[in-house]
């Protein structure tokens, strides 16, 4: 089972990669949402699967799932959600001011703005 | 256990969520914002005191026991830099009343540097690897809303690729932890240095080590990462530039120093090489930049490379004078960074431009800019009793110790390179045929004056007043190299 997840999670970061190395903005940004999906699974692969019960304290449990890994991803979700949702308005200002989302006409310098 | 140690977190993010109240009312804001702060220094130097006194202070969140639950540990490094942060800030909020606009102030200016101000400081202080991500998220993500704000095109351009590149190098960050989590099996950081004491420091531990130091140099701007931060920290105005180079480049050194003496301490040889062989490299890189560019923030954004390089040069020698003199540069170089980021801020208000070429002269209008700028220049160089000067004196003795002795003739070439620089900026912006000014408010420019100068005063008392602040900085370095009295310190609760 771990062994899927972590090719799961390799697939993720192979088109994260691919989208990010992409010219157009709102592809790169999808790609680090695949990037971050591909971090998520991959801390939940390393904490090891497995284990019956919940983590709960219950008499006579003493298998139970690793909840620390659950914990950051969801703290890793909520930032990653957060980071994304910043990302998108202000890729939205960007095309909106510099009339264009290919990354390759923002390069700018000091020269010409 | 003692609470103290959060009350530098805890009381900028408490005058953060008020400010958030007052949109429309820049005064009560600014005032506020200078109450928090120094409120909040306060208790910096209060906790300076007390871990003096009694050595590494430590707090569990919801009284868990250490390995458990989150702690948070100031030790003297981590207190001396929250302290360092927070006056930086103060003179640079002062600074901001007269330089950013109220059009600024107004869209959540002084809130967003108060939250960057707890990232920070909580990333200094936190003892517990992914709480450490949690805080640079927290101060990312103010720092995403202070590069942007003011929407200038410019900004908007630069500010996407520095969120991209930090998304990206978040994500490394969540995917070293995860590694580390499988084969330490716990993310207290105290906890994590003694597991790989025990088993020895594997392969695969020096591998996460290389993958920290992919993270944190992203964040830091090492030689081959930096190269997202020429472009993107020139866009925003100068006291959010100042804020930047002086606090948020000083996190990324601050982790890879912690990490480097923590965890990856077994294959000094592997590890702590590439370190130094980055270092260099940085500080070369930063010297190109420093020599090529005629605009006044390209030419200090490459300083802070260089002094970057200095630093960790310092910390990958793992003997006491350079660990010491890395900890004493650290701070210098925050102070140092912060002034002269204010000052060139002052020549760029006064001359309208930042391009060295279109300036000259400005040493017959305005004397005592000139003349500050000089003595921030010499400390930014080293020049004795400045501050620089011990700093750099140590690192050096340090590399010689440990027999680099070519990293250490880069490093002494690197500060007349850096004295070069400077001195460049003084000769083409105050010397030469005056260029005419457009009439600028006097009023304005003696506020914007004052931190700068109280800044550069700072840094003069550190340079000269390092007799008293030495066993302060030689403390930190005691438990940089000594990483089981920061175990201890954390795991005997």
């Amino acid at each position: 089972m771990e062994l899927l997840m972590a090719i799961v999670a390799g697939i993720l970061f192979t088109a994260a990669i691919y989208l990010i190395l992409s010219r157009s903005l709102i592809k790169v940004i999808l790609g680090t949402g695949l990037l971050s999906h591909g971090a998520h699974l991959f801390i939940l692969t390393m904490g090891g699967l497995g284990g019956s019960a919940p983590p709960v304290l219950l008499d006579g449990v003493t298998e139970f799932v690793d909840p620390l890994p659950q914990a950051l991803i969801l703290t890793a979700i909520v930032i990653s959600f957060g980071v994304t949702a910043f990302i998108l308005v202000l890729a939205y200002r960007t095309y909106a001011v510099h009339k264009t989302d290919d990354l390759n006409s923002m390069k700018g310098n000091d020269e010409h703005d | 256990m003692i609470n103290l140690l959060l009350f530098p977190i805890i009381i900028p993010f408490f005058f953060a969520i008020v400010l958030l109240f007052f949109k429309e009312q820049v005064r009560i804001q600014r005032i506020l914002t200078v109450i928090g702060l120094s409120a909040s220094i306060a208790f910096a130097c209060t906790l300076i005191m007390k871990v003096k006194q009694d050595g590494i202070q430590t707090l569990t969140l919801g009284s868990w026991p250490a390995p458990f639950g989150i702690t948070m540990v100031s030790d003297m490094f981590s207190v001396l830099l929250v302290t360092s942060t927070l006056v930086i800030t103060l003179f640079v909020v002062i600074y901001s009343f007269s330089s950013i606009g109220e059009e600024r102030e107004r869209f959540f200016y002084y809130p967003a540097i108060l939250f960057m101000i707890t990232g920070v400081n909580g990333a200094f202080t936190t003892g517990d690897i992914f709480n450490m991500f949690v805080f640079f998220e927290v101060l990312l993500i103010a720092s995403y809303l202070l590069i942007v704000l003011g929407g200038e095109k410019r900004q908007l351009r630069e500010s996407i690729k520095y969120i991209l590149v930090n998304v990206i190098s978040s994500a490394f960050f969540v995917i070293t932890v995860a590694y580390l989590y499988s084969i330490v099996g716990t993310l207290n950081m105290a906890d994590i240095g003694q597991k790989i004491a025990d088993i020895g420091q594997p392969g695969i531990i020096s591998v996460i080590g290389i993958l920290m130091l992919l993270v944190f140099g992203i964040k830091a701007g090492i030689f081959p990462l930096y190269f997202w931060m020429p472009g993107s920290y020139a866009a925003p105005p100068v006291p959010i530039l100042a804020l930047f180079g002086a606090l948020l480049t000083k996190v990324g050194v601050y982790a890879i120093t912690r990490t480097y003496t923590l965890f990856f301490v077994h294959d000094l040889a592997f590890t702590h090489t590439i370190l130094m062989v980055l270092a260099l490299l940085t500080i070369v890189a930063g010297c190109i930049g420093a020599l090529a560019y005629f605009d006044l923030k390209q030419i200090i954004i490459y300083n802070i490379l260089i002094a970057i390089g200095v630093i960790l040069f310092g910390v990958s020698q793992m003997n006491e004078a350079g660990m010491q003199g890395a900890v004493f540069y650290l701070i210098h170089d925050m102070l140092i960074k912060g002034a002269l980021f204010l000052i060139i801020g002052i020549m760029i208000y006064v001359t309208g431009t930042s391009n060295l070429r279109e300036m000259g002269g400005l040493i017959k209008t305005h004397a005592s800019l000139g003349w500050l700028f000089l003595i921030a220049a010499f400390g930014l160089a080293g020049i004795p009793p400045l501050s620089g000067f011990v700093g750099k004196l140590l690192i050096v003795q340090g590399g010689f110790e440990h027999g680099q002795i070519f990293g250490t003739i880069v490093i002494l070439a690197s500060s007349l390179v850096v004295l070069l620089s400077v001195i460049r900026i003084f000769i083409y912006a105050f010397w030469g045929e005056p260029v005419p000014l457009q009439p600028t408010n006097r009023k304005t420019y003696k506020h914007m004056m004052f931190p700068a100068v109280i800044l550069v005063a700072l840094s003069v008392l550190y340079g000269v007043g390092t007799e008293w602040i030495f066993p302060y900085v030689s403390d930190a370095a005691h438990v940089l190299l000594d990483p089981s009295s920061y175990i201890n310190a954390v795991l005997k609760e």
